[in-house]
């Protein structure tokens, strides 16, 4: 099982990635390879040319920067995850790491990466979208910010034209008292869940909810997030009321191995357990 | 289709290569420098098999490309045996408690395992789970396989004590 033949280009510089990205209408960027090498090896995805981004200076950087945790294209699964920075302004994002794929594909893969794939079954954009959070892309016509709620249009499809370059991802950072968590349910772990939530839960004063933050993974062909459980629990809903209402507004995808009415069942699952164990965390 | 000079350490020796652009690792490492312990199964990041050490860190050769590599250091199973040993202590224990039985799928659970007791030397079944979930073995059933990384947990801190 081998590639179709390609090109591969390791630019040094990120005008000369965008320079090579718009001459050839097929390239692809690539980033920890962790999902289009697979794609290739396939041959499910035959570009005429691969725009690394590995020798690209400055993109492999987690900074905090004002009120947000920008991360660059470049920086791994692996260091996001063990990251103290990443832990305290973005739990979401270290609760979303440890169940990306596996240990020897997170050492490779990328944060950026897995966001800008758009895979609806990925963590990574899930956590995204339930933090409002922002893609930084690099086009020929300079940069722009894109709002993670416009960013997402179906499988594997983002807002990214084709000869732009997410650059790096920006989070709001979490409010003091503030938990996360991301649960799944997988025939295996590790495997593509058939659904899973993130959650994000902020504490009052008196300890109720006073902000929570929900998504949805691989319920539709994009992450989608959780409005009506939202709602519900800013009205003063309990978490187990408040996850009845995970599949409220949502089409679920209907596929032989899990019927669109087992995947809403196990919207409302996952949708409680990782509230639950987000408000346990932010105690 | 392009092809680039690459640069790589490969258990301690240089190599220099001259690679086509579309050469996973894996068939760098196992058709040029025939070094064919390092396993392919699923050939697209899902069985494990393939797994190598690239600067310390466990990874996937079949879904990366040589080219990639460059400038990268590389261990395969080849290169954890020490010269005046014959089997490495993880290795030993595969035998000692029958870890294995086709034995395809063990060179990237012997390379995970080494990462892991590199880690966490007394790991907790939780983390021994964590860091093999992403290895298929179609034999075992996992039991034989848990049970050497104990052993090989409490040889190594054994003998690092």
């Amino acid at each position: 099982m081998k590639p179709a033949a390609f090109d591969y280009a390791a630019p040094t510089s990120l005008d000369e990635a965008l320079q090579l990205l718009a001459a050839n209408d097929t390239a692809k960027v690539l980033a920890g390879g962790q999902s289009l090498i697979p794609l290739l090896n396939l041959r499910l995805a035959a570009p005429e040319l691969l725009v690394d981004l590995r020798r690209v200076p400055g993109l492999n950087e987690i900074a905090r920067q004002g009120d947000e945790l920008v991360i660059g294209a470049t920086v791994r699964q692996r260091q996001a995850e063990r990251d103290p920075l990443v832990a305290e302004a973005a739990p979401l994002v270290t609760a979303a790491l440890a169940e990306v794929g596996h240990p020897q594909i997170r050492s490779r893969g990328t944060v950026g990466g897995s966001i800008a794939h758009a895979d609806p079954a990925a963590e990574l954009p899930a956590a995204l979208v339930a933090l409002d959070g922002r893609v930084i892309a690099r086009g020929p016509g300079g940069e722009r910010s894109i709002a993670a709620a416009d960013f997402y249009l179906g499988f594997l499809t983002t807002a990214l034209d084709d000869d732009e370059i997410l650059v790096a991802v920006a989070l709001p950072a979490a409010p003091p008292r503030t938990g996360a968590a991301c649960v799944e349910i997988a025939q295996r772990a590790g495997d593509y869940a058939a659904c899973g939530a993130v959650a994000q839960v902020t504490l009052g004063d008196a300890g109720t909810i006073a902000q929570a933050r929900v998504a949805l993974i691989g319920a539709t062909d994009r992450p989608v997030r959780a409005a009506a459980v939202e709602e519900a629990l800013a009205g003063g809903a309990s978490i187990a009321d408040a996850a009845g209402h995970a599949g409220d507004g949502v089409e679920p995808i209907d596929d032989p191995r899990v019927p669109s009415a087992y995947r809403t069942h196990l919207a409302g699952v996952v949708t409680r357990r990782a509230l639950e164990q987000a408000r346990s965390r932010a105690a | 289709m392009s092809t680039h000079t690459i640069r790589v350490t490969v258990n301690g020796t240089e190599h220099e290569a001259e690679v086509p652009a579309r050469l996973t690792l894996a068939d760098f490492l196992r058709e040029r420098l025939d070094l064919t312990a390092t396993h392919l199964g699923c050939e697209h990041g899902v069985c494990g098999a393939c797994t190598i050490l690239l600067d310390g860190e466990t990874a996937r050769s079949c879904i990366m490309l040589a080219a990639q590599a460059d400038g990268s250091e590389i261990t395969t199973l080849e290169g954890v045996v020490a010269e005046d040993e014959d089997l490495h202590p993880v290795q030993q224990a595969f035998w000692d408690r029958h870890g294995l039985q086709c034995g395809f799928c063990t060179p990237g659970i012997i390379m995970s395992t080494l990462e892991l007791l590199r880690e966490h030397p007394q790991p907790t079944r939780e983390q021994i789970d964590d860091a093999l979930g992403g290895h298929l073995c179609r034999c075992t059933g996992y039991v034989k396989i848990v049970e050497a990384v104990e052993q090989a947990a409490g040889v190594l801190s054994g003998s690092r004590a």
